[in-house]
């Protein structure tokens, strides 16, 4: 073992610190591409257990039934989780995952504020400020994650939920939460009471903040509560003058918010509109109530026939094939028609699913190649040459009216253009509309033949109409 | 470590953040997320750090969470990124045919 104490700030320590720092960049840049992504993830869990056992040897660093005990318990449950989850929960489980660090930030910021106040000199303001933020964001991002994790979990309701006078709420709050600290940094003797209160204020603002934000929108919601945890960590850092904390805990707030952007950018909103909109709070326009359209239903004999005779067929997968755990037997579709020389591919929405390369990871799980699953731009140019595209378990994202209608909600939002194609076959359980709230003008069109059923029976039985052909 | 220092290292840690992820395909995007959102937990340093000067039932127990919390968003954050980029491995191919 290294000397029994390393100075905390001294040079070994920083030393240590810059090479742990070092392995998360370099771990991060190996995500840019699917084959090194794997190490790139085990450099940074290198560089992650390096920066944990330098602080263990830092001196001061005591209590040690307290900390194996800590350690031992966010082992045992982060260790049975992560083995534990479906592929097609990974969003909720990084919301919680998030949420957790958000509360431990929040945690520390309290027993660094009890500490700083305990010492009876003055609490240096460089550090006393850098506390306050942690606490005010640890705790919106610990409160905000759980209400993501409970939506994404349908543990409450996903629809959007919002009381009268919101806006005005939510305004107040932050008012409120930044005037207490401001007392609390201008105070001789600045009170605990106070500081607890800012920290619930906080807690009911993160609440409130993400609980009128629809589920589509969840995945723009974890990505930006990730971001302002890694700033809060970041904060935490500069009030321990601790440096891996500061670079590590900026490196995610940064890359959080890029992150976010893209997100937004990918559903042609901005990151305000999101999360003041409350979109799909656009009640549900009056669609359904009028009359009903006319819409054509097929079994899965026929979407059967239609796929083996064709010569190129796109699928265009989406939540429901998640939550139906269809990718392995779509995946068997594929194969059957590959076997008949039919070209398949892969159509990817950029937030198809609830998060980002949701779809990709699926579809990944059940052995499809990485060269077939095609991106929105590249695969839109040869859907007019396709001849049949099956969406399994999507719906705004396939929808015309964006492109057609300039009064939809979603107007403007970049879509797979499957009504392009010769045939369509939408593979879903009811007419009913998606996260956006909003009719489907896909489904009524002409040359769209709807197959009610689970994505994944619906899926299998096409897969074994096709090898009984 | 001065402030100012400190800002430099966390004005420079925001370009390098930009930098770098700015690269990544769509395609990464959801266990880049859950990459980030685990190099995050090295929050528990500071939850390390603190439970050293902690007396008393209260902070103890504050030292205690923030410790299990930032090893749970830890282990957990890594290890579920493991598995959805071991999904992008190629796998040798199984002879499904001879079933």
């Amino acid at each position: 073992m290294v000397a029994a104490v390393i100075e905390a700030g001294g040079e070994l320590s920083t030393v240590l610190y810059v090479v742990a720092f070092s392995l998360f960049i370099l771990g991060l840049m190996r995500g840019t591409h699917p084959t090194t992504a794997k190490k790139g993830n085990l450099m940074a869990a290198a560089g992650m257990a390096l920066a944990v056992i330098t602080t263990l040897l830092l001196d001061g660093v005591g209590n040690w039934g307290v900390i194996a005990g800590g350690l031992a318990v966010g082992t045992a449950v982060g260790v049975i989780a992560s083995i534990r989850v479906q592929m097609t929960e990974m969003p909720q489980m990084v919301a919680l995952y998030n949420g957790v660090g958000g509360g431990a930030v929040a945690l520390i910021a309290w027993s660094e504020f009890r500490h700083g106040v305990g010492l009876g000199e003055e609490f240096p303001l460089d550090e006393f400020i850098p506390v306050l933020f942690a606490a005010v964001i640890g705790s919106v991002s610990f409160w905000g994650s759980n209400v993501a994790f409970a939506k994404l979990q349908d543990l409450i309701p996903t629809r959007p939920m919002a009381v009268p006078g919101q806006q005005v709420l939510n305004a107040l709050l932050l008012i409120g939460v930044v005037v207490a600290c401001v007392v609390l940094a201008t105070s001789d003797d600045p009170s605990e009471g106070i500081f607890i209160a800012v920290l619930v204020a906080a807690a009911l603002l993160g609440n409130l903040v993400v609980l009128p934000i629809g589920g589509a929108d969840m995945p723009v919601v974890i990505s930006l509560l990730n971001a302002a945890t890694g700033l809060s960590a970041a904060a935490a850092g500069f009030a321990l003058d601790n440096v891996a904390l500061i670079v590590a805990g900026t490196l995610v707030g940064s890359s959080g918010t890029i992150l976010t952007m893209e997100m937004a950018t990918a559903m042609n909103r901005s990151v305000a509109n999101i999360l003041f909109a409350g979109f799909g709070g656009a009640p549900a326009r009056a669609t359904g109530g009028g009359e009903e359209r006319p819409h054509t239903s097929i079994g899965a004999q026929d979407a059967a026939i239609k796929l083996a005779y064709a010569d190129s067929v796109v699928i265009v997968p989406g939540y429901g094939l998640a939550v139906a755990q269809a990718q392995h037997a779509v995946k068997e579709m594929g194969d059957e028609l590959e076997k008949r020389g039919v070209s398949v591919n892969y159509a990817i929405h950029p937030v198809a699913g609830r998060m980002p390369g949701h779809m990709n990871v699926l579809l990944a799980e059940a052995d499809v190649p990485y060269e077939k699953l095609r991106e929105m731009e590249d695969i839109n140019s040869e859907l007019p040459r396709t001849d049949v595209a099956v969406v399994i378990g999507a719906n705004d994202v396939t929808n015309p009216a964006a492109k057609n209608d300039p009064d939809s909600p979603i107007a403007g939002m970049p879509i797979i253009e499957v009504s392009e194609a010769q045939q369509v076959i939408v593979i879903k359980r009811s007419m009913s509309p998606g996260f956006a709230g909003i009719d489907n003008d896909l489904f009524y069109l002409p040359n769209t033949d709807m197959l009610f059923a689970d994505a994944k029976q619906a899926a299998a039985e096409i897969a074994g109409e096709i090898g009984n052909l | 470590m001065d402030l100012v220092t400190e800002f430099a290292i966390f004005v420079l840690a925001a370009f390098v953040g930009f930098a770098v992820i700015s690269k990544v395909p769509t395609t990464l995007h959801t266990p880049l997320m859950s990459q980030t959102n685990a190099i995050h937990g090295i929050v528990m340093l500071g939850g390390l750090i603190v439970a050293g000067f902690a007396h008393g039932a209260l902070e103890l127990t504050l030292a205690f969470i923030a410790i299990a919390f930032g090893a749970i968003n830890i282990v957990g954050g890594f290890m579920v990124t493991d598995r959805m980029l071991g999904m992008f491995v190629k796998k040798p191919r199984k002879d499904k045919d001879s079933a």
